[in-house]
């Protein structure tokens, strides 16, 4: 009896991670793939390779719109990012403490980028720019600045759910002991606020860096000519050619991302904030 | 150093006013504590003296300067939460020096203050440890060396020894104490441990529903409790229902006939009896209330028995009696004689019901 119980205990255990292996490799094949394509030789990629090349990684460098993509897409992420947390962080600290009419509302309303499609914000972001740009004639659209500030928007459901996740494992008390101690809000919020939420916001900025840095939809609506981000670059260089140079730019972009996240991880462990 | 003055202190919530009107005087260097129930208004009483709740009336005094409507970061008044509240970030050593950055101490200054608050509580050689590498009770002990560094103007404490264990609880109480001597702090406690205050305070208020039932010293509590209330709630006690007859004569609902003090005003009332007070055994003929009953229940408490003595159908009162093996140990169903004097009676009279 006990014995039969163990080994229904373990078909059960071998069939879970059977399965979540499953899982995980269906999640990283297309990762593998492109990383493999990368270093094909010949320029239409098919099965087995002719050969292994570095080449397209090089052939990057001469590409001016990959270039100017991908520092255009690192500015963009790092602005609406630092926005979107200075937004983020006054706003969740006020919805999770304040009670007002509309409070659950709105902390909804700031997670609408989430589910919205982006096509969607794109056109009416494109359509409210463009509005702008009659009414008060000022350059918008196709700007760095619309960019950033329509970036932004996508940005803040991240850094507002997860800065708001760690508020809620703040003790109040430690608030009151730092003014009683004689702080006043600024100084607590400095010294014993933002410590105590650090992990949140470092892990919202994570998320809202890639979230933005990613972007494609809504991204194609506000770029102008010249001024175009490395997803949108990515697209445009698929219309003519399919060479693996697309394919090597993926593997930096991967590479990019892997990278914050793992000096994010070391910084604060991300498996616990999120 | 200074006196703490509440006047008229009062805070509703809506229409529902939890503190109504606390006026109470706490003197420098006195340790008095906030007694009452769950819910009586006690940490809100102290959040207001701390700045945190904002009174809707009344007014606060630390010495003749009125703080009513100062920020908590401009009262000096020391405060320790009941789950310690330190700062997770920051080592013991920065947890102390905080206050003391705050108030713009150079360096040289906080080093040696830190290491003089930390030596007060004996945790010299923990500067460098982060909270979560402390027990509960050296957390404690922290939580008091940081309130105690900036020197305060009142110590508040709220519940401070409500998270440590029976055994650790008893220690910390006698520290506290003795630190709060030593520093001749002007104290406020809240507890709802009545142990607690009575071995910590040298003076007591009892709260009950937002208001101050009495203030005073461990025996006006309880030797002469003010209303039933208070003698309900410190000490123990077992109350006896009826009406004051007469001069001195009262009549308890089941009829038993008893002397009470001669002061006692004639009406329906309430007496209340110290347990200690009773005598059981053939000693309890003497005394000037006696009646024979039935043992109902015994309590082994160790050192004394409590001893339920039914009388009749509806009175019944509870003896606290020295465990002896030599002597009386009555059991349950013996026929007992119970007896005490007229001053063991605490009389209180009674709203008609
Ligand atoms: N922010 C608030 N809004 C409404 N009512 C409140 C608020 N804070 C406290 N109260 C009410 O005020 C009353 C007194 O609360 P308080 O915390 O002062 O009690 P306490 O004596 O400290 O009790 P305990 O011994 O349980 O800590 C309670 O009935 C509580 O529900
Ligand atoms: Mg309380």
């Amino acid at each position: 009896m006990a014995g039969s119980m163990a080994d229904g205990r373990l078909v059960g255990r071998v069939a879970l991670h059977g399965i979540a292996y499953l899982t995980l490799s269906f999640i990283l094949m297309p990762l593998v793939f492109v990383t493999w394509l990368a270093f094909f030789a010949q320029e239409i990629p098919s099965f087995p390779p002719e050969g292994y090349s570095l080449k397209w990684f090089g052939a990057i460098a001469n590409n001016r719109n990959f270039v100017t993509g991908l520092w255009t897409s690192v500015q963009v992420a790092v602005a609406a990012t630092a926005i979107g947390l200075a937004l983020a962080v006054p706003a969740s600290l006020i919805l999770a403490r304040r009670q007002f009419a509309g409070n659950a509302v709105m902390s909804q309303f700031l997670l609408l980028p989430l589910v919205v499609p982006g096509v969607v914000m794109g056109t009416a972001i494109y359509v409210f720019q463009i509005e702008t740009e009659i009414a008060t004639g000022l350059p918008i659209l196709g700007s760095l600045g619309g960019l950033v500030a329509g970036h932004t928007l996508i940005v803040i459901p991240w850094t507002v759910r997860l800065v708001t996740a760690s508020l809620a494992g703040l003790d109040r008390a430690t608030e009151e002991a730092a003014q009683s101690l004689g702080a006043n809000q600024w100084t607590t919020f400095f010294r014993v606020t933002l410590p105590a939420i650090r992990p949140g916001v470092v892990a919202g900025a994570l998320f809202g860096f890639v979230t933005s840095f990613g972007n494609l939809e809504m991204s194609l609506f506000l770029v102008g000519p010249g001024r175009i981000t490395l997803p949108i670059a990515i697209l445009q260089y698929l219309e003519w050619k399919i060479d693996p140079t697309v394919a090597a730019v993926s593997v930096l972009q991967i590479l990019l991302i892997a990278a914050a996240m793992i000096i994010t991880d070391r910084y604060v462990k991300l498996a616990r904030v999120v | 150093m200074a006196s703490l003055t509440l006047h008229g202190l009062t805070k509703s919530y809506g229409d529902v006013a939890v503190v109504k009107s606390v006026s109470l005087e706490v003197r420098d260097g006195e340790f008095l504590v906030l007694l009452g129930p769950s819910g009586c208004g006690k940490t809100t009483t102290l959040r207001m003296i701390a700045g945190f709740v904002p009174p809707s009336g009344g007014s606060i005094c630390i010495g003749d300067q009125d703080i009513t409507s100062l920020p908590p970061w401009k009262r000096n008044a020391g405060l320790v939460f009941q789950s310690y509240a330190l700062f997770p970030h920051m080592t013991v050593a920065q947890n102390v020096a905080f206050g003391l950055e705050m108030r713009k101490a150079s360096r040289t200054e906080i080093v040696p203050r830190v290491a003089e608050a930390l030596r007060l509580v004996r945790l010299d050689g923990y500067s460098e440890r982060y909270p979560r590498q402390l027990s509960g009770g050296q957390q404690q002990r922290v939580a008091l060396a940081r309130a105690l560094v900036i020197r305060p103007d009142v110590l508040l404490l709220d519940e401070p020894l409500s998270n440590l264990d029976a055994k650790l609880r008893l220690q910390v109480r006698l520290e506290i104490r003795a630190l709060q001597q030593q520093t001749g702090l002007t104290t406020v406690m809240v507890t709802h441990d009545q142990e607690e205050a009575l071995t910590m305070a040298d003076r007591l208020v009892v709260m009950s529903d937002g208001a101050v039932r009495q203030l005073g010293t461990q025996s006006d509590l309880y030797e002469r409790p003010a209303d039933l209330f208070v003698a309900g709630f410190v000490g123990r006690s077992t109350m006896i229902t009826g009406i004051v007859t007469a001069s001195g004569a009262f009549r308890s609902d089941g009829g038993l006939v008893l002397t009470c003090p001669a002061t006692a005003l004639q009406g329906p009332a309430t007496i209340a009896l110290r347990p200690e007070r009773l005598t059981l055994g053939p000693a309890a003929q003497g005394l000037d209330n006696h009646a024979p009953g039935t043992v109902s229940f015994v309590s082994y408490l160790g050192a004394m028995l409590d001893v339920h003595v039914r009388l009749n159908a509806t009175d019944h009162v509870m003896v606290q009696i020295p465990n002896r093996s030599d002597g009386l140990t009555p059991a349950v169903g013996d026929a007992i004689e119970v007896g005490w004097p007229a001053s063991a009676c605490l009389v209180f009279p009674r709203e008609a019901a």
